[in-house]
């Protein structure tokens, strides 16, 4: 096990970890707002770690960027979308 | 590189999981939101697979199943407006 293999792992066990807190948080918290909270924490940052532990085991410049590019689709359609859910939520109690 | 097929099953327990607050969710807001973690975990089941097997395809698979999830996101927001004004 190199050390890039280990550092690669420990940040998917990481990233796995926050998935499962986002997880819970959508379960346990009381109302949408709060669960959007938990769930794009769980987005951004789970899947963030997950995609940098993949780009340090497969040490490729192209498969980095390609990583990088996921991640950010993620992230801004996360955000868009919570703002706009909340939106919607807020709006009409359906 | 023996723990990776672990992580990936964590991934779809957390994303089963995400299936009850569908099933629960008195909100259709509520019913998207879980619909996001779990494509959002499918891609990252993708990521850690393809490390796994080393078979780099699956990161091309996992771009599109963002784009996909982002595309699945847009459609419930375009529905929910139209049902308001009409």
């Amino acid at each position: 096990m190199s050390w890039a293999e280990l550092l690669g792992v420990g940040l998917m066990g990481l990233g796995a970890v926050f998935f499962v807190a986002g997880t819970v948080g959508i379960l346990r918290f009381p109302d949408v707002f709060s669960r959007l909270h938990a769930v794009t924490k769980a987005d951004n940052l789970g899947l963030g770690l997950v995609a940098a532990g993949t780009g340090i085991m497969t040490a490729d410049g192209f498969v980095a960027a390609k990583l990088a590019l996921v991640w950010l689709l993620i992230a801004v359609s996360g955000a868009i979308g919570g703002h706009l859910i909340a939106r919607h939520a807020l709006r009409d109690k359906t | 590189m023996i723990v990776l097929p672990f992580i990936a099953t964590l991934l779809l327990l957390t994303a089963l999981v995400g299936l009850i607050r569908i099933l629960r969710g008195p909100t259709t807001a509520d019913r998207m939101l879980a619909a996001q973690l779990i494509g959002t975990s499918g891609v990252a089941i993708l990521l850690v697979m393809g490390v796994a097997s080393g078979n780099r395809a699956l990161f091309d698979v996992a771009l599109v199943f963002a784009i996909l999830a982002a595309i699945a996101l847009t459609t419930f927001l375009a529905t929910a407006r139209l049902e308001r004004q009409s």
